[in-house]
C-alpha cells in the first residue's frame, strides 16, 4: 500500500514517539578510552536519573521535519490577513527583531551590575515615559506578563491605595459586554464582581452606573472602546460618577489601538490601566508571545507600584528599592525585556504622527470593512465602529448556520477566522478586527470571502455545515473533547 | 417546539424553579440549554450554602461560553445533583426533569410572586 500521497501541507504527520526507533540517534561519538564507571556507583542512587521510558529515539532529520511540517500547519500573520476581534493581531515589523537582536540587548543578564545595564535600563526608561505620554497617565510598571496580568496588578493597586484610605471595598463593576479576564481578575483580587447591563446602544448608561455605585465599589473595570468597538461616550460622566463617591475608574487598554495618538485614557477621567504591548504596539502575539501587559497609573496610584522602580542618579539609572508602600514585585527581574524592546522601537520608528495614522487607518479599515458587509450580515449595534466591527449570525441562523460554521468556511478561502460568538450581548458574534496593517486588496478579498459564504448559506447550506473542507482535518470533537479530555498520549 | 411546564415558575435568566412547600428545586430552561450548545462542565455550591435572590450560585460552561447561573429565589441548599458532574450532557437532554441543580430550603417564600408563569416566559423568549 502506497502510504503517503500528499503533499507535506496536508499529509498526516505522526507523533515524535510514534516515529521513535530503538536505538536511533542524532549523533555518534568516539569509543569510550577509559574504564566504563557506573554513575549510580560513583553518585549513589539519589543522584543519578532513570531512564525515561518511551523516551523518542529519532535523527536530527527526523526532527527537523517533524517540526517544519507542523508549522506549515499554521495560520499566520505573515500569510494573511487574521482579523481576530478583539486580539489586534497586527504586523509584528521586522525592524523590531533586528533592534531586539542588538548584541547588548539581546545578552544583557538580569543579574549584570547597574553600572554594565545602562543601555537596558535607558529603553525601560524610555518606554515607560512614551507609554506613559500616549496613555496620559503619570507612571507605568513594565513587569506584568499580560494583559490579564496586567489587570490583576492594576486591581492590586486598587485594593492597597483603597487599604490605606482604610477601607478595601468589596466589589468590582464590569459591563455585560466586558473581556472575561475582567470578572476573573476580580475575583482573583478577593472581589465581588457586579455586572452592569449595556443599553441598547452599547454602551454604559451614566443612569444605570449611579443607581449601582456606592461606597462598597472599589472600581468599575471599563474597556474602551467596548468588546462592539463602540466608543463608550459617556465616559468623563462614567468617571465623575465613580469618582463621586471614592471608586477607582479601571481601563482594559485591549482596545488601546483605536486611541493611540488620538485620545488620552489619563485625559478622560482613568486612574489606571494596561496596555497589551503584544497588540496595541506590535510585538509577537499567538505562538506564546511572549506577551508584555505594561499598567500606567495616575500619581496617587504610583507609591503603589511594583518594585523596583527605575531612578535617576545624576548621569545614571539606578533601581530604587526603598518603596515602603508598593505592592511589591509581581514578577521576577523586570519583566519580559526582549518584548520590551520591540514595543518601544515600534514607538519609536512611528513616532507621534505616525501613531496617530495607524490609529486612524485601523478605524477606517474596520469601517470599510463594515460597510462591505452591512449588506449581507446584520450589524449588532448601529452606533459607529471604531477598529473592529461586531455582526451578528441572525440571517444566516435563519438557515440552520452559526457564526461558528461560517468561520470554518473562512479557512477554506485562506483566511484566519474572526472573533466567534464573543461579546456575549450580541446572539450569534462575526467579531472583525482588521487593523491598520492590511491594505485595501487584502480587506476586498476578506470581505469577498464573507460576501461569497453568505451567498453559500442561501443556496447550499451544506457547503458551510460541513466546512473546512481544505484542511488537514475538518471539524473536531469539540464536545467530547471538553467532556472526556484525553490529555496524554499513551502507546496503544 | 418545547412546551414549558405549568407547575414550574420562570426568571427572566432562563432558571425554572418547582415549589413544593417550604423546598425548592431549581433548573436551567430548555431554551437556555438550547443557547448555549453542548453543556461540558457544571459548577455548583456545597450543600449547606446559602443562595440569595438574583445572585449567581453556580455556572454552566458550554463548548461556546461559560455563563452564570442565577438564584431565582434565596434559601439553603439541601442536595445538588451530582449526576451532572459527570454527565453535563444530560442538562441538553432533560433540563426540566432529570437535570435538576440544586433542592434548596426556601428561606423568603414570597420572592416566588416576583417570578414568571410558564405563558409568560414563553411570551419572554419569544416561543
Amino acid at each position: 500500500m502506497v502510504k503517503k500521497v500528499r503533499s507535506h501541507i496536508t499529509q498526516n504527520e505522526p507523533l515524535l514517539f510514534e516515529r521513535s526507533s530503538p536505538g536511533k540517534k542524532g549523533y555518534q561519538l568516539p569509543d569510550l578510552d577509559v574504564p566504563t564507571v557506573s554513575a549510580e556507583e560513583a553518585l549513589g542512587a539519589d543522584n543519578t536519573r532513570a531512564e525515561i521510558e518511551d523516551f523518542p529515539e529519532v535523527s536530527e532529520v527526523d526532527v527537523i521535519r517533524h517540526f517544519t511540517r507542523l508549522s506549515t500547519w499554521n495560520y499566520a500573520i505573515d500569510l494573511g490577513c487574521y482579523p481576530l476581534g478583539s486580539c489586534t493581531m497586527k504586523y509584528n515589523p521586522r525592524v523590531n527583531e533586528l533592534v531586539a537582536r542588538t548584541e547588548g540587548l539581546a545578552w544583557a543578564h538580569p543579574y549584570q551590575p547597574e553600572s554594565l545595564a545602562q543601555g537596558a535600563m535607558e529603553v525601560m526608561a524610555a518606554l515607560e515615559a512614551a507609554l506613559a505620554e500616549i496613555t496620559g497617565m503619570d507612571a507605568v510598571t513594565l513587569q506584568p506578563a499580560a494583559g490579564a496580568h496586567g489587570e490583576y496588578t492594576g486591581l492590586l493597586l486598587t485594593r492597597a491605595l483603597l487599604e490605606s484610605r482604610g477601607n478595601p471595598r468589596k466589589k468590582i463593576l464590569a459591563p455585560d459586554s466586558a473581556h472575561g479576564t475582567n470578572p476573573a481578575t476580580a475575583t482573583m483580587a478577593g472581589y465581588a464582581v457586579e455586572n452592569i447591563k449595556s443599553n441598547d446602544r452599547g454602551v454604559i448608561s451614566p443612569e444605570t452606573l449611579a443607581a449601582a455605585v456606592n461606597e462598597d465599589v472599589a472600581a468599575l473595570m471599563v474597556t474602551n472602546p467596548n468588546t462592539l468597538g463602540v466608543f463608550e461616550e459617556e465616559i468623563r460622566k462614567i468617571a465623575d460618577i465613580m469618582h463621586s463617591k471614592g471608586c477607582m475608574v479601571y481601563m482594559d487598554g485591549a482596545n488601546m489601538n483605536a486611541l493611540v495618538g488620538i485620545a488620552r485614557p489619563g485625559d478622560f477621567g482613568v486612574d489606571v490601566m494596561h496596555l497589551n504591548l503584544h497588540k496595541t504596539f506590535s510585538t509577537p502575539h499567538g505562538g506564546g508571545g511572549p506577551g508584555a501587559g505594561a499598567v500606567a497609573v495616575r500619581s496617587h496610584l504610583e507609591p503603589f507600584l511594583p518594585g523596583p522602580r527605575l531612578k535617576r542618579v545624576g548621569e545614571a539609572w539606578s533601581w530604587n528599592y526603598d518603596l515602603p508602600q508598593s505592592i511589591g514585585r509581581v514578577r521576577a527581574f523586570y519583566g519580559n525585556f526582549g518584548v520590551l524592546v520591540r514595543a518601544l522601537a515600534y514607538i519609536m520608528a512611528h513616532g507621534g504622527p505616525g501613531l496617530r495614522l495607524a490609529t486612524m487607518d485601523a478605524v477606517l479599515n474596520a469601517n470599510y470593512v463594515r460597510k462591505l458587509l452591512e449588506p449581507y450580515y446584520e450589524i449588532a449595534y448601529k452606533a459607529p465602529s471604531m477598529h473592529e466591527c461586531v455582526f451578528s449570525d441572525d440571517r444566516q441562523a435563519a438557515k440552520g448556520v452559526r457564526t461558528g460554521d461560517i468561520a470554518k468556511r473562512m479557512i477554506d478561502y485562506g483566511f484566519h477566522p474572526y472573533t466567534v460568538s464573543f461579546p456575549l450581548i450580541v446572539h450569534g458574534a462575526l467579531m472583525i478586527e482588521p487593523t491598520e496593517t492590511e491594505g485595501k486588496a487584502e480587506l476586498d478579498q476578506m470581505a469577498e470571502a464573507l460576501i461569497a459564504i453568505a451567498d453559500e448559506v442561501e443556496k447550499d447550506p451544506q457547503m458551510v455545515l460541513k466546512a473546512p473542507h481544505t484542511t488537514r482535518t475538518g471539524r473536531v470533537d469539540e464536545v467530547g473533547a471538553a467532556r472526556k479530555p484525553v490529555l496524554r498520549w499513551k502507546r496503544s | 417546539m418545547t412546551t414549558y411546564p405549568e407547575d414550574l415558575y420562570y426568571t427572566k435568566e432562563h432558571e425554572w424553579v418547582r415549589v413544593e412547600g417550604q423546598s425548592a428545586t431549581i433548573g436551567i430552561t430548555d431554551h437556555a440549554q438550547s443557547e448555549l450548545g453542548d453543556i461540558v462542565y457544571v459548577d455548583l455550591p456545597q450543600p449547606g450554602a446559602t443562595i440569595e435572590q438574583g445572585k449567581t450560585f453556580g455556572s454552566v460552561e458550554s463548548v461556546k461560553a461559560v455563563s452564570d447561573v442565577y438564584a431565582p429565589v434565596s434559601g439553603e441548599v439541601a442536595e445538588v445533583n451530582q449526576t451532572l458532574a459527570t454527565n453535563p450532557e444530560k442538562l441538553n437532554e432533560d433540563p426540566h426533569g432529570e437535570a435538576w441543580l440544586v433542592k434548596i430550603k426556601l428561606t423568603a417564600p414570597d420572592e416566588i410572586k416576583q417570578l414568571l408563569s410558564a405563558a409568560d416566559y414563553q411570551k419572554y423568549i419569544g416561543a
